[in-house]
């Protein structure tokens, strides 16, 4: 049943406008996989390439062994959940579920059955003869949800499918998909632009940006090591410090740019190549008695920390001061990398 | 509290409606009249001058025509409206933004002109019969209506659901008929109404397309007036307003009226 999502070597054009760019991603099968990026970042196009609404201009689409990519979209046997739910609105919720079991021509009795089970799984079965404009976003997402669940296909798409439902049942809605997608084990796409959302959920998150993948790994490893400027700067190192090795000794380097000189050791920061970006979160930069000296700025209370906008020779930069000593715009200080909050990307 | 409406405002209202109201008041009055001649107010009361439309033969032919002529050209109409109105929505972003004005041209033509360039190129120029030319004129100028009223309800129909549709196994032609059209009914049903009254009511394109024995009820009537100065032009007014006032009935209980002012 479950079945691994291959797309190699993708390109599509709207026009004479490339929005995707030689894009190659495997989805493991039964693993739930996020495309996260900023809207136009080609993560809808790559959903919309893969149910069949967009012919790709170069590229394969193979979904368990069999090329999708020339398939029309009605025989790609994909369930799909959309951002405006897209339920039909003259058909009741049963009817709703039931649509997909009646195209593949399963008997009545059949459909009835699993469209009740279906709809009492996610919940809904008191509401099954309502029309969708009755029901609230939640209960819609939910019967697009089991819409999409009750045909067992062998692969699930969500084009944001959360963003137009409040904090709280955002959070509810996601925690159920993930469930439902565990214990049917079926192989997921999960298009969407929040962070938070696709890390919480996914298995692997691949970070998109001008129609290409930035970076494809677990959430754990694109938090901790991102691989590029990029993918640092969208997982919230805010700090970019371009350097260049001017000093070995043993362990211990010293980097330097616009005058500036730190010391760090191998043992915290891991190998350091002679050419650099030191990419530390706000976190990260914290005051101290030497390191990178800064004129502080604006100062906001973070409940935690007090965080402060600094100006230093290499830039702007945020860093963080304890609550016990808070200190005022203009003084000088220093600035000190914290090792656990920084990594070490490659030169841009 | 109930908060009161000025005066003046009321007084322009009932001014308004009078206005509205009167010719339609008067064209009423004088159907009913028991005189040989046109007059308001009515002088008696008869319905002798409806019975009158029915012993009229070229009344009676002109209305079944006329009734044809619209029902067929608006059919033709949604026929060719229907499936453009989609397509200038569905695939809006990719379509030059002219192409949907291009749908409208014929209303910004003088009728007139569309009547003589029609009579100049397909009545004189070809054999077509008669019927066939006044379909062909009429659906040209209900076609503009068809698309605008179905091209409205298709802006705000989410074609997500038709994709929803289609990724369920439903081919594309199938979704069309069972989730598209399901949706723009009320679009539908009122581009019909707006087609049928326009061309039941045309007067310009008909009176060069008609010809020897084939004529709508407009151009009867022009031709009836032009001759006798009787009741009989009020009273299939009359009638031609009931209908209206039916058609509108019809569409106020099903659908409510609010909708064809969307």
């Amino acid at each position: 049943m479950t079945q691994a999502l291959i797309l190699e070597h993708l390109t599509a054009h709207y026009g004479t406008t490339k929005v995707l760019d030689d894009l190659s991603l495997t989805v493991p099968a039964g693993e739930l996989v996020s495309l996260l990026g900023a809207s136009g970042c080609g993560k809808t196009t790559t959903l919309r390439l893969v149910a069949g609404f967009l012919d790709p201009t170069a590229g394969t689409i193979t979904l368990g062994g069999k090329d999708l990519t020339r398939l029309p979209a009605h025989k790609r046997d994909i369930g799909l959940v959309f951002q405006s739910y897209a339920l039909f609105p003259h058909l009741t919720v049963a009817e709703n579920v039931a649509f997909g079991l009646k195209q593949r021509g399963v008997a009545t009795a059949v459909r009835t059955k699993r469209t009740a089970a279906m709809l009492a799984r996610v919940g809904l079965d008191h509401l099954a003869d309502r029309l969708p404009g009755a029901l609230s976003g939640g209960q819609r997402q939910r019967v697009a949800l089991a819409r999409a669940l009750v045909i067992e296909p062998p692969l699930l798409m969500f084009d944001e499918p959360l963003s137009n439902l409040d904090a709280r049942l955002r959070l509810e809605m996601r925690a159920e998909i993930r469930t439902l997608q565990r214990a049917n084990g079926t192989t997921s796409v999960f298009v969407t632009h929040d962070q938070e959302e696709a890390f919480s959920i996914s298995d692997r998150v691949a970070i998109m940006h001008a129609g290409r993948i930035m970076q494809f790994d677990t959430p754990e490893t694109l938090y901790q090591c991102p691989a590029n400027a990029f993918v640092a700067g969208f997982v919230g190192f805010e700090n970019l410090l371009p350097l260049a090795v001017t000093a070995r000794d043993g362990a211990q380097v010293t980097a330097s740019a616009n005058g500036v000189a730190l010391t760090l050791s191998q043992t915290d920061f891991g190998a350091i190549p002679d050419h650099f970006t030191l990419a530390t979160r706000p976190e990260g930069l914290v005051l101290a008695d030497k390191g990178i000296p800064a004129r502080l700025g604006l100062r906001t209370y973070l409940g935690r920390a007090y965080q402060y906008v600094c100006d230093t020779p290499l830039g702007q930069m945020l860093a963080t001061g304890p609550l016990t000593a808070p200190r005022e715009p203009g003084q000088t200080v220093h600035l000190a990398p914290e090792p656990a909050q920084c990594c070490i990307l490659p030169p841009e | 509290m109930r908060s009161s409406v000025p005066l003046p405002l009321i007084a322009f209202a009932v001014l308004v409606y009078l206005f509205l109201m009167g010719p339609l008041v008067i064209v009423f009055g004088a159907a009913l009249s028991d005189t040989s001649y046109l007059t308001f107010p009515p002088k008696g009361l008869t319905l002798h001058w409806f019975w009158q439309i029915w012993e009229i033969g070229a009344f009676r032919r002109t209305i079944v025509t006329s009734l044809q002529i619209a029902f067929l050209a608006t059919a033709l109409a949604l026929l060719i409206g229907i499936p453009a109105a989609y397509a200038l929505n569905r695939y809006r972003i990719q379509l030059p933004g002219w192409l949907s004005t291009l749908f409208v041209l014929p209303v910004l033509v003088p009728e007139i002109v569309l009547g003589f360039s029609l009579l100049r190129s397909v009545a004189v120029g070809s054999d077509l019969p008669i019927f066939a030319t006044l379909l062909m004129g009429h659906t040209l100028i209900v076609l503009p209506y068809c698309v605008r009223v179905v091209s409205a309800s298709l802006a705000s129909f989410d074609f997500a659901i038709e994709e929803a549709a289609v990724s369920l196994g439903s081919p594309p032609l199938k979704t069309f008929f069972t989730i598209v059209l399901p949706n723009i009914r009320a679009g539908v049903i009122a581009a019909f109404i707006l087609a049928f009254i326009t061309s039941v009511n045309d007067v310009s394109v008909s009176l060069f397309l008609t010809g020897p024995g084939v004529s709508t009820l407009p151009i009867q009537i022009l031709a009836h007036v032009e001759q006798f100065f009787d009741p009989v032009v009020a009273s299939v007014s009359v009638l031609l307003m009931l209908l209206t006032v039916a058609v509108m009935a019809v569409v106020e209980r099903t659908l409510g009226l609010t909708f064809l002012a969307k």
